[in-house]
């Protein structure tokens, strides 16, 4: 079986990370409970005409997935991999208020023909002109790990050699209002600083599109290598640490030989337990990084940590804006990445230096 | 050529029948599903028809035995009633006894409760318990729950019309992989007005019964339902003894890079997904006793879709249909739903008819299958295509 590597990253979000030349060197604190992500200028990637006619989830993941196959030198992929937890919620939502304000009537096409979930990968796949693989997963918060799984499991029987994957996911207003009379979302602003310890149920909403180029193929410029990747669709609290240290094991790995660990920490009183289950226990002597206080919740947030443990095993460091608790740890080999929301579909990933 | 996977148990719920003996009962008497539309309130009612699943809503929880506080939507209902009927049928008492996941497609989601209550969900709080069950995951959650799959690998693909063959292949592949030793594949839609609507928009519903590969075809019928397989290591089917129904064979996706809702005028994606099904099959087009076509009985996708089969199979390709006519065009269970009839022409050594076909289309001369027909079937070949230039093709094998 071959090796697979990540080879490009690109991450648009609450903070400006299109410029993968930084690594979170200035942070933006939000005050909100719905925080945007920091567009970058759309009409250098995407032609002003056709901009127009995409909402804001698609040319974010348009525009994310040109910057991973610029980074990786690629001008052709041989499969395309997306993941989204709502789709495009914005065209959705106009559909549907379309439909019950106007009673069926005087509604144009463009916004249901965009709704569908798989429009990012069909619009990728359109412009690039890739005839290859083309799947759009849609579960939740493990959408985007399903795209990784899918990819390395091709990669490894070499059934393909460089495939584009990425999660995308934006903000609809109508959405948010929803989320929020459920208490998804949290009844009060929170700053970013205060996010993770709140004791407040719900958590800050986000959007963003991270996409990667993930290859068999090891270029100097590689960033990590995918070791593993697991779902579960349900896993009780108790369990957790159990998982996560059979999980290691399955990949003849010890809790000591974890350098970092990454946590999709939201600061939900009621679900970041599933997390402290790990950092108050096996993993309280490994150095803990959260960074949902920084680009807010959605299904397809968790991409954004493989982009975070993309950044720590090529750079060797880790901005202090992330670290969650203070080791001093000085290199780093292999970070394990663990997400969940609201108890369901949890992920386990690991990464390694390449 | 790689090893099959085996197929050992199937359940459905359509517009011809509850489960997988009515449907094909209803393809052999060739006794469509289609009708006014009578579940959905829509100012469109007289201007479509739709292939509706019978059960009401508060029928299908009864069902299942769910509470009234319940906040599944019609899509994770079907999903749940098709997929208990492929587990019961392929004799699984321990879900738990192997390594199993669930892979579930869809493309409405939750929307049927969304659409109903939109504006609602502000005013009160009755029906707020739906808004986390819009999103489309979760059915797949829902199904998960009900076959009783916990701490397992489960995903749900959305790529529009194409998506439960898609779901199909992934859990071949997964099994393949070492993955998983077992899971349940298919996909699940609900009829909704979002979708009518959307159709309406695109021009591209029929106000009659549809007809697929015809001349004069005006376009589809939307329908819903739901339907799953379940699939099986070689250690498993041996260990058990189990019956095997048939073998997943072959699979390919492809993009058709054309256009994001039409077809390329010569099939391209379509002809690159069926060439990579017979690849991984090992087979040549010659192979192939039956076509399970898309034939949704739109201009653009029957006249594509017939150029393609020409592509891949030339002037004489075997017996060819469309089984839209019965069911309606269910979206992103179409794939599953197909995938079964496949299956059960497999079983049955017959091909079941295009139904409503009256003139030969001009712009070739391959003509659908218009009678039900005893025939040795080898291997069934299914197209699904979709939105996003989606083309999918699974191969169904007697022999593994």
């Amino acid at each position: 079986m071959k090796k697979v590597y990540i080879n490009s990253i690109s991450s648009i979000t609450a903070q400006k990370t299109f410029d993968n030349s930084e690594f979170l060197d200035e942070v933006i604190i939000h005050e909100d409970q719905v925080i945007f992500a920091v567009e970058p200028v759309y009409k250098d990637y995407i032609p002003p005409a056709a901009a127009r006619r995409m909402a804001k989830g698609i040319k974010m993941g348009v525009v994310a997935s040109k910057l991973a196959l610029q980074e990786a030198g690629l001008e052709q992929v041989d499969a395309i991999i997306t993941g989204t937890g709502m789709g495009c919620l914005r065209d959705s939502e106009k559909f549907l208020s379309g439909i019950i304000d106007n009673d069926e009537q005087f509604l144009t096409p463009t916004s249901f023909i965009q709704s569908t979930h798989n429009t990012v990968g069909g619009q990728i796949a359109l412009e690039l002109q890739c005839k290859g693989y083309n799947f759009t997963y849609v579960h939740g918060s493990n959408s985007f790990e399903s795209t990784l799984l899918d990819a390395k499991l091709q990669l490894e029987l070499d059934e393909a050699q460089n495939i584009l994957i990425g999660g995308v996911d934006e903000l609809g207003d109508y959405t948010t209002k929803l989320n929020k009379i459920i208490h998804h979302i949290k009844d009060e602003k929170t700053n970013s600083n205060n996010l993770l310890d709140s004791k407040t149920k719900g958590t800050v909403f986000g959007e963003g599109a991270n996409f990667f180029v993930v290859s068999n193929k090891k270029q100097d410029t590689s960033y990590a290598e995918v070791v593993s990747v697991e779902m579960y669709n349900t896993l009780s609290q108790n369990d957790v640490a159990k998982t996560a240290l059979n999980f290691l094991k399955e990949n003849n790995l010890t809790v000591e030989a974890i350098d970092a660990i990454i946590l999709g920490n939201n600061g939900d009183v009621e679900f970041d337990g599933y997390y402290n289950e790990l950092t108050s226990t096996a993993f309280s002597n490994t150095q803990q990084v959260c960074y949902k206080n920084l680009i807010g919740e959605f299904f397809t947030a968790s991409p954004f940590g493989l982009w975070i443990a993309s950044k720590i095993l090529k750079t060797q460091t880790i901005p202090e804006a992330l670290k969650r608790n203070h080791l001093g740890t000085a290199s780093f080999k292999n970070i394990l990445l663990y997400n969940q929301y609201r108890g369901e579909n949890h992920s386990f990933t690991l990464l390694k230096t390449c | 050529m790689s090893k099959g996977i085996a197929i050992t148990g199937m359940g459905i719920i359509s517009a011809i029948g509850n489960n997988v003996a009515e449907n094909f009962q209803s393809l052999m008497e060739g006794k469509k599903g289609i009708s006014k539309i009578s579940k959905i309130e829509t100012i469109h009612k007289d201007d479509i028809m739709v292939g509706e699943v019978a059960y009401t809503n508060s029928e299908l929880v009864d069902l299942l035995g769910l509470s009234t506080e319940n906040n599944y939507s019609r899509t994770g209902l079907l999903g749940a009633i098709a997929a208990k009927e492929a587990v019961a049928n392929a004799g699984i008492k321990d879900m738990k006894a192997y390594k199993t996941g669930l892979i579930s497609a869809t493309s409405v989601g939750g929307m049927d409760m969304t659409e109903k209550y939109f504006y609602d969900y502000l005013e009160n709080d009755t029906n707020r318990r739906y808004i986390e069950s819009h999103h489309a995951g979760d059915s797949t959650q829902k199904i998960a729950e009900q076959l009783g799959i916990d701490n397992s690998l489960i995903t749900t693909i959305s790529t529009a019309c194409s998506s439960a063959a898609n779901a199909i292949m992934l859990g071949a592949r997964l099994i393949k992989a070492g993955q998983l030793d077992r899971v349940i594949v298919g996909g699940a839609d609900c009829m909704s007005k979002f979708t009518i609507n959307g159709f309406k928009t695109l021009m591209i519903l029929s106000d009659t019964y549809n007809t697929p590969f015809d001349e004069n075809r005006k376009g589809l019928n939307l329908g819903e339902a739901a339907a799953f397989l379940v699939l099986e290591s070689e250690a498993i089917v041996k260990a058990e003894n189990k019956t095997v129904l048939g073998y997943v064979k072959g699979y390919g996706n492809a993009n058709d890079a054309f256009h994001q809702t039409a077809s390329s005028d010569h099939g391209d994606g379509a002809t690159l997904a069926m060439e990579k099904a017979l690849e991984v099959a090992g087979f040549t087009a010659k192979d192939i006793d039956y076509i399970n076509a898309h034939g949704t009985a739109t201009g653009n996708n029957d006249l594509s879709e017939g150029r393609a089969i020409i592509r891949v199979f030339g002037d004489s390709p075997p017996e060819f249909s469309s089984t839209k006519a019965y069911t309606g065009h269910t979206l992103a269970a179409a794939g599953a739903i197909e995938a079964i009839y496949s299956v059960l022409a497999l079983q049955n050594n017959v091909i079941f008819p295009n139904l409503n076909f009256k003139t030969q289309m001009k712009e070739f001369n391959i003509t659908p299958q218009l009678e039900a027909k005893e025939k040795r079937i080898q291997s069934v070949m299914s197209n699904s295509f979709g939105f996003g230039g989606n083309c999918s093709t699974v191969i169904f094998s007697k022999e593994q």
